[in-house]
């Protein structure tokens, strides 16, 4: 199939459960409305008679909804293709290995030292502070397990995963000690913004979101080729010309900014980033100047998804997101592990 | 040319390489034989400019190679390495492309794709293009990576190749081939240095031979010159017999046996 097909089809398949997922919901609202309420938002086209509560469901609730939805998946499947890319292993999953609980603790840090700032996380700066410092503790985390992991220049993918389940244990710790030692006012809003998920969306998270997303999807694709080489060991890509310190700190600043964020506003969502890279190398091959870019569309795809079956499944009763993706990415996880087995060197 | 000047390498307190000069002009075909742990990979990483000497230099075409950044490096000298572990299944095509990635920016020129296509049928990978890299042989992918690093200089006569141990892994016929295809690299001006531990395919192929010896230069000459029993033994510690093949000219080395008993003192048991 060609490739140009495949992101035709995957964009073409966002709008589509976009529609539906924003019909979807204890008022449900037909996907030809929607479409229409849509078209009119934007100008595009003149309806006659608004159906006022339909207009007010859609453009508060449900549509900053599913752009939420589209941003983490677009960065959680993203992140996880290029981070894949530099620890040179299909397994290298961001909440596996412990990157997420960085951004976790960084977040948990920041309202429990500062909450005097943060009294009110609802407004913007609230958000901006804590996507900026879950960006921070994502970043470093990744540093430090890609230092850690190494071995002659090449990351050893037993002693990332142990380092994944050390740094997790560690930083779960950290995150608990600082809310034992949280006052009353700082302990709320830790428990409040633990709760985070896809149901907390406005036009604020959105706002906030958007450009720790779209600057990594916008830069990351052109890093595919570096990553390419990468497969090769860091050696020989340097072999071939290329600075290799500069691309796997681009790579992981970009890639740890999208998750830091994500992870900020809704929450660790585990086994996407493992997902969707693992779907699109089956699809279009292994060449990360398709993955990255592809992992972006399929994974904001899934997410919306996700979020159409735990918001239906057991109506009105909604289940955790994450819930959905480990059902699906665990068993995956799984399978390559068999797969790979041989492969992977634990000594 | 490739200059190397009083080059020394140590890690910690180990020195690794003491005191190595030689010069290697293009067309030449050099074997670097040596024992293991003689220093011969380390001092393959100086010359690729991937480690820096302690003192000393080394000049590639009459310029220091720490002058030359990463990318202009990468059109003028190639590496084989030992190990080359892919865990993504790239497709070997894709594998070789890679040779041309210092020569395109995002997508490749038809330029690219004749010259991958070349090396892929000069080392005979071609056969196997549309396969995916991990299925393959240890052998068959060795050779790929072959063709991937010919790929990447191979329109710049002159450029270096540094091959260490380019045939491990391989059948006798693979390595005759790749043994034949460097020195057809040589013959086009191409400067070649190849680590290899079997001294017979040096003696077949190599238009000089440097021998190593805890980090030094021991010996360097043509195979006639430095391969005899005496250097033999002094090299691998090993005794051996060296005759010349009456038809070519070229040595040939026999390793004598050895005993049980002979080995319980060498391990000293």
């Amino acid at each position: 199939m060609p490739k140009g097909l495949i992101y035709i089809i995957l964009s073409v398949c966002i709008v589509i459960a976009g529609i539906v997922s924003v019909g979807l919901g204890a008022v449900h609202i037909p996907p030809g409305e929607v479409f229409l309420l849509i078209m009119g938002k934007l100008g595009i086209y003149h309806m006659q008679q608004v159906n006022e509560q339909h207009n007010v469901i859609i453009f508060i609730v449900r549509l900053p909804r599913l752009l939420l939805a589209i941003l983490v998946g677009a960065a959680l499947g993203i992140s996880g293709a290029a981070i894949q890319g530099i620890f040179r292993n299909p397994l290298a999953e961001p909440g596996l290995i412990g990157i997420s609980a960085g951004a976790t603790l960084m977040a948990v840090a920041i309202i429990g030292l500062e909450a005097t700032l943060l009294t009110s996380l609802s407004n913007l700066f609230g958000y901006y502070l804590l996507a900026f410092g879950a960006f921070v503790g994502a970043g470093i985390t990744a540093l430090l397990i890609y230092q850690i992991s190494k071995h002659n220049g090449k990351p050893n993918v037993a002693t990332m995963l142990l380092a994944g389940i050390a740094i997790n244990a560690l930083a779960g710790a950290l995150t608990g000690l600082i809310t034992y030692l949280a006052s009353e006012q700082q302990l709320r809003n830790i428990t409040f913004w633990m709760l985070g998920s896809l149901g907390g969306a406005t036009w604020q998270t959105v706002t906030c979101l958007a450009p720790f997303v779209l600057i990594p999807v916008i830069l990351l694709p052109a890093s595919g080729k570096a990553l390419n080489a990468f497969a090769l060991g860091e050696m020989q890509a340097g072999h071939l010309g290329l600075d290799v310190n500069r691309t796997k700190l681009r790579v992981i600043l970009l890639s740890t900014m999208a998750i830091g964020a994500s992870v900020s506003l809704t929450g660790i969502i585990n086994f996407m980033g493992l997902l969707v890279p693992h779907i699109i190398r089956l699809v279009m091959g292994v060449d990360n100047k398709h993955v990255i870019p592809a992992s972006a569309l399929l994974g904001a795809l899934i997410l919306i998804i996700a979020d159409i079956i735990a918001r239906t499944l057991i109506a009105p009763i909604e289940l955790p997101i994450g819930v959905i993706t480990a059902l699906i990415g665990a068993p995956v996880f799984l399978y390559i592990l068999i797969r790979d087995k041989r492969k992977l060197t634990l000594a | 040319m490739l200059t190397v000047n009083n080059v020394t390498y140590q890690i910690g307190q180990t020195k690794l390489l003491k005191d190595i000069s030689f010069s290697i002009k293009p067309g030449e075909m050099v074997a670097i034989l040596g024992a293991n742990g003689a220093g011969k990979s380390t001092l393959l990483k100086i010359l690729s400019g991937t480690n820096k000497p302690e003192s000393g230099s080394v000049s590639l075409h009459g310029r220091a190679l720490n002058t030359y950044t990463q990318l202009e490096l990468a059109h003028q000298r190639t590496v084989l390495t030992q190990q080359n572990v892919v865990s993504l299944p790239f497709l070997v095509k894709e594998i070789v492309m890679m040779g041309r990635y210092p020569h395109y920016q995002h997508s490749p020129a038809a330029k690219d794709f004749q010259i991958a296509q070349t090396a892929m049928e000069a080392t005979g990978v071609q056969t196997f293009a549309e396969r995916s890299y991990p299925t393959l042989s240890g052998g068959e992918q060795q050779r790929v990576q072959l063709a991937r690093a010919l790929a990447q200089v191979w329109e710049q006569p002159h450029a270096l190749l540094l091959m260490d141990e380019p045939v491990a892994g391989m059948d006798i016929l693979y390595q005759q081939q790749t043994l034949a295809i460097l020195r057809s690299m040589a013959q086009k001006k191409f400067i070649v240095v190849s680590v290899l531990h079997d001294m017979n395919l040096a003696a077949q192929y190599a238009d000089r031979i440097i021998m190593m010896k805890r980090g030094r230069k021991w010996y360097d000459g043509t195979p006639a010159e430095v391969l005899n029993p005496k250097s033999v033994y002094e090299i691998f510690e090993i005794e051996a017999d060296v005759f010349t093949n009456p038809s070519t000219l070229k040595q040939i080395i026999m390793p004598h046996e050895i005993t049980f008993e002979q080995n319980k003192t060498s391990l000293k048991l």
